[in-house]
């Protein structure tokens, strides 16, 4: 659960830490993005880079320009005023078109025969919930989506692969996620999205923040190839849909 | 304005300067020298700007022919270092003819040598800076290590007539074995008093599991309390971090940007570069300082690099 109130930790000489709580919920994480977004807003002198992660936000300063304990005190006060707003802000939706299982998706059939379901029932649990974006991590541009239903939810693979495929879309326990680029990886690879999440010449350069949420929609690989083709051509535009 | 021609490669050298900062969110990581005060040595020798970007020479150094006239400078890892076969010194403005070649034989210690060339190397800035991250594949040359035939080019400036070295004492030196001084947390307390005690008295040996991303330790096991698991939260360079096994893990430059091992404690950023020139069969011992003594060392290290180049010394 979130802690009663938030932990502030050291982190080096340029960092400090704040811990919201050590699980990871969408009440923790919600509060980790209301008060990114707050400090964003007020703007805090010496405050470089701010990091929102599943149950903590990382602020990175410059110690010639604050303290520690400054922004601490900033903090305390940004927070009595967040307890009195509505704590969700209005979120993205982005609709990521999934083609699920075959050579696309590896490890479907390992997931649905684990839970004694079939290719279809997993594929329908997986795309049919709303996930939030906890966090982005691992390699650029990677969303940490969650949560999975309990009757999908399956550990990551005992040995993992060497490399995963660009767009791959996997499992891990609860998680859910999605391949940017071709990486290392364990998690169980249930699908693959035409969909490209990261770009360097992009402006931010990920599709994807802290705070969207994602829905996966089957497509099938005729649908596949002609979104892959708008993406390779630069003309495909992400939906996007209000919640 | 093309400077030089890539004959031979090196081990792994990329260029690199300040770093990328604003994009850890993204999951994209700060990049950039891994020893910073080097770097800006490097540039000030040649008059750049100190946030230029130079090559980062990696243990085995490449081999370059001019193809103008030009200044360059080496610093860092003492590598020796030869112009037309004859040996140069580092640590200096060393001018340069269209044809030279500038070849380097082994590193003495330290393991990266910073390379500039007056002007600053000519690459597209990505996302703020001009550093390689090679896992991401972008920044520097095509988001990759430098390879045979390359041509690096640099921004078209006149060299400038006033040569200048670095003071002996102000040029680093480095051991193979060293003290960096760290802050306990943010997670110490998921260590027993003795898994931290262990830590701060042993000496710690760099393996060769050690690159850009981070380096892997060899020493007496650090002890959990109980778990060696958290929910993954962010990674800065510098975090040491201890997975189950108990050997520590220091986090540098190109690691990813997220974690899920506890972190022990985080080395202070002004003995950042002395890490940065770690290289395998080093050995690493830790030191713990308040967050208040970190600072002042921070100001002292800040203003060191500020008032670099009134210290260096013209040469006739």
């Amino acid at each position: 659960m979130s802690y009663t109130s938030a932990r502030f930790l050291p982190f080096g000489d340029n960092a400090l830490l704040v811990e919201i709580g050590d699980k990871i919920t969408s009440e923790i994480n919600r509060k980790v993005i209301a008060l990114n977004e707050a400090i964003i807003n007020v703007h805090i002198k010496g405050v470089e880079e701010l990091v929102p992660t599943y149950r903590s936000l990382l602020i990175r300063y410059n110690p010639l320009e604050t303290t520690h304990e400054q922004i601490i005190s900033r903090i305390l006060e940004i927070e009595k005023i967040l307890e009195d707003m509505p704590t969700e802000t209005k979120a993205r939706k982005i609709v990521i078109p999934v083609i699920y299982g075959g050579t696309y998706g590896p490890d479907l059939n390992y997931v649905a025969k684990t839970h004694g379901l079939t290719e279809e029932q997993v594929v329908k649990l997986h795309s049919e919930r709303v996930y939030r974006v906890y966090m982005i991590g691992f390699v650029a541009g990677f969303p940490y989506l969650g949560e999975v239903p309990d009757e999908i939810a399956t550990p990551r693979l005992a040995t993992p692969r060497l490399k995963v495929h660009t767009g791959s879309v996997g499992i891990a326990e609860k998680q859910t996620g999605i391949y940017p680029c071709e990486a290392p990886g364990g998690w169980q690879i249930i699908g693959r999205t035409p969909v490209k999440l990261f770009n360097h010449l992009w402006q931010p350069p990920a599709l994807l923040k802290p705070g969207d949420m994602v829905k996966f929609q089957p497509i099938t690989e005729a649908e596949f190839r002609k979104i892959e083709e708008l993406v390779q051509n630069e003309a495909y535009i992400p939906r996007f849909e209000d919640t | 304005m093309k400077v030089l021609q890539t004959l031979k490669t090196g081990f792994f050298t990329t260029v690199q300067d300040l770093g990328r900062y604003g994009y850890l969110k993204y999951g994209v990581p700060i990049s950039g020298a891994m020893d910073t005060f080097s770097l800006v040595a490097a540039n000030l020798l040649v008059a750049n700007n100190p946030s230029d970007a130079c090559l980062e020479i990696t243990i085995i150094g490449p081999e370059f022919q001019a193809l103008t006239d030009t200044q360059i400078a080496v610093t860092g890892g003492c590598i020796s270092l030869n112009i037309n076969g004859q040996s140069v010194p580092m640590w200096q403005t060393l001018n340069i003819r269209e044809g030279d070649i500038i070849s380097f034989g082994k590193m003495k210690s330290g393991c990266r040598s910073y390379l500039s060339i007056r002007g600053g190397i000519n690459v597209p800035v990505v996302l703020g800076s001009r550093s390689t991250y090679t896992r991401g594949k972008f920044g520097g040359i095509d988001g990759r290590q430098l390879k045979s035939g390359d041509v690096i080019e640099a921004f078209d400036v006149s060299t400038v007539d006033i040569r200048y070295r670095m003071p002996e004492n102000l040029i680093p030196q480095f051991e193979s074995s060293f003290n960096v001084r760290v802050i306990l947390g943010p997670q110490a307390d998921m260590f027993t008093d003795l898994g931290v005690k262990t830590f701060l008295e042993n000496p710690y040996k760099i393996t060769v599991e050690s690159d850009r991303m981070g380096y892997r330790l060899e020493g007496p096991p650090v002890e959990h309390k109980g778990k060696a698991d958290i929910v993954s939260d962010a990674l800065l360079p510098g975090a040491i971090q201890v997975p189950r096994d108990g050997k520590p893990i220091v986090i540098m430059r190109d690691a990813q940007t997220t974690g899920g091992y506890p972190k022990i404690a985080v080395a202070i950023t002004p003995d950042m570069d002395r890490l940065g020139q770690a290289k395998p069969n080093d050995t690493v011992r830790f030191e713990e300082i308040t967050l208040k003594e970190a600072h002042e060392r921070f100001l002292e290290y800040q203003k060191r690099l500020f008032n670099l180049s009134e210290k260096l010394i013209k040469m006739s």
